[in-house]
């Protein structure tokens, strides 16, 4: 596969090795391996305490203190986008964007980011006056701002409602397409995983018990006929029985 | 709103159960369904001012009938004749300028020693332990029971009272700010971490802004905690200000006198609660918008 040959040529952008993390006796991430390569997008999915926000904190050097094992490997430069989208309220939205940014003309780039998320008319409007959409934008356009080479999104469309979440996927890729970080997105909803990700990981019991390329084709019929097959086995591997799926889909 | 859908519901679809609903009498189906607001109601233009008008009234009429004795509660026009006298001879300009000074520097200093202490103990755990464990001590300890140690060291004058001022107000400034440093929100500091924030930008840009808002509030307190100081320290010993006027007044049983003092301390203390508040509206403007 095309992305496989490029994963071999480039070193990979993450590279994490036995990776263990425990919360007192419990091992919530059980000696896991992954490779990211350059520009790849991967989804992480998993039930509610499989471990994948432990997973997407480690690899954002976010878990001060719980204790654990492995070799991690990330780039410099990594942004990373929460389900809330954590602005703070006392900074205009420009002032958001711009925050902690070193280099030239900050403020420039910070415009540029905001213009690319569709939000310069509220660059000057406080975060309280956002809706959550346009909050969820801000958010994104800081991640980007900085240029990252990795890009951890933790559910980041969570809150959002189902208009919004289609709007901001679209957005998404199209962000992803031009800065082409390598990309995790930890999310539960199968369907978008499998509509933004080129490669989607299941986490169960601390291990990765899927890895699937995604791969769906251009060809209307047949894309839809992956798109079923690819669901159909990330749900039964996510416990969904055949009957719950064949009753409600 | 949600009266108006619900009428042009109505007036576009009609299916069999507002038919049922029709062939009720016609006075229950046409009534629109509006609930019963709770809460407790409109304001009112200038509504706040209602109960001490009344409180004037009251007295004026209790005063103009003798209901009420001269010699307890001197009548409104009385109180108002005074203070007229006691401005044209400039007495009460000159107490006023007094305490106010006395005032003024005692929060002067607390808010100095409250600020910079709080912030000591908010951003270092050894700062916490030096400072906070004999400030707790200290506001355990009435502030009237320390004057009379304050006197011991510091005699009558000017010092001991600006002093005792500032020990009463900067404990409000002191744990509003302490508490504003510590509870800022985890998720800002997880994003500062993300953002790779230096230290300096990290106090600048996250802790001090999220701070601000429990300084503010204990100004507003400190600022009351002021004038109440005032007062106790001016009835010890003054030869001058507010509550000297008010002591002599007592020997004198001027009680029209005590009265206007009463008076001045109050418009004091909501024209500079008033101050403070918007002090905040100007500093805060981005909560301006969750109020409006």
């Amino acid at each position: 596969m095309a992305q496989d040959s490029g994963r071999l040529n480039q070193p990979p952008v993450v590279e994490v090795r036995g990776l263990t993390r425990r919360y007192g006796a419990r091992t919530i991430i059980d000696g896991v391996d992954l490779d990211i390569g350059r520009g790849e997008f991967v989804a992480l999915l998993g039930r509610s305490g499989s471990g994948k926000s432990t997973f997407l904190r480690a690899l954002a050097g976010l878990d001060h203190g719980v204790p654990g094992s492995g070799r991690l490997g990330t780039p410099d430069a990594v942004s990373v986008v929460f389900q809330d989208a954590r602005l703070l309220p006392w900074k205009r939205v420009v002032d958001n964007v711009t925050l902690g940014l070193n280099g030239q003309t900050p403020r420039e780039r910070a415009l540029h980011a905001l213009a690319e998320v569709e939000l310069t008319a509220r660059a000057q409007a406080w975060p309280t006056q956002l809706s959550g959409g346009e909050q969820q934008r801000a958010a994104l356009a800081r991640s980007l701002v900085r240029e990252p080479e990795l890009l951890l999104l933790d559910e980041p469309f969570g809150a959002l409602d189902a208009l919004t979440r289609l709007r901001m996927q679209a957005l998404l890729l199209d962000l992803c397409a031009r800065h082409r970080p390598a990309v995790l997105l930890v999310t539960h909803d199968v369907d978008e995983a499998i509509h933004l990700a080129q490669r989607v990981l299941v986490l169960d019991e601390g291990r990765f018990v899927v890895d699937l390329d995604v791969g769906l084709p251009a060809e209307a019929g047949a894309r839809q006929r992956r798109f079923a097959e690819v669901r159909g086995q990330l749900l039964s591997s996510l416990g969904v029985t055949g009957e719950e799926l064949r009753r409600v889909a | 709103m949600a009266d108006l859908s619900l009428t042009g519901g109505q007036g576009v679809v009609d299916p069999a159960w507002l038919k049922l609903a029709r062939s009720q009498p016609v006075g229950v189906a046409d009534k629109p369904r509006r609930r019963r607001k709770l809460g407790p109601g409109r304001p009112i233009p200038y509504g706040a001012t209602l109960g001490p008008v009344l409180l004037l009234i009251l007295w004026s009429i209790g005063s103009a009938t003798g209901y009420i004795d001269d010699r307890i509660l001197s009548a409104p026009w009385t109180v108002a004749t005074t203070g007229w006298e006691l401005i044209q001879d400039g007495r009460l300009q000159e107490n006023l300028w007094t305490s106010f000074q006395r005032s003024f520097w005692g929060l002067f200093w607390g808010i100095v020693a409250g600020a910079s202490l709080g912030v000591i103990a908010g951003l270092s755990r050894i700062g916490e332990y030096l400072v906070d464990g004999p400030i707790q001590i200290k506001r355990a300890i009435p502030a009237l029971a320390l004057i009379p140690l304050l006197m011991l060291w510091f005699g009558i004058g000017e010092g001991m009272k600006i002093l005792t001022i500032a020990l009463i107000t900067f404990a409000p400034i002191y744990i509003q700010t302490h508490d504003g440093l510590r509870s800022t929100d985890a998720r800002f500091i997880e994003l500062a971490e993300t953002l790779d924030l230096s230290n300096g930008q990290f106090l600048r840009h996250v802790v001090l802004p999220a701070a601000l808002p429990g300084f503010l509030l204990g100004l507003r307190f400190g600022v009351t905690y002021s004038w109440l100081a005032l007062v106790v320290v001016e009835q010890v010993n003054a030869t001058s200000g507010l509550g000297y006027m008010i002591n002599l007044a007592r020997t004198y049983g001027q009680t029209e006198v005590i009265i206007l003092c009463l008076a001045v301390y109050a418009a004091l203390g909501l024209s500079s609660d008033w101050l403070v508040r918007f002090i905040t509206r100007k500093a805060l403007p981005w909560r301006k918008i969750l109020a409006d």
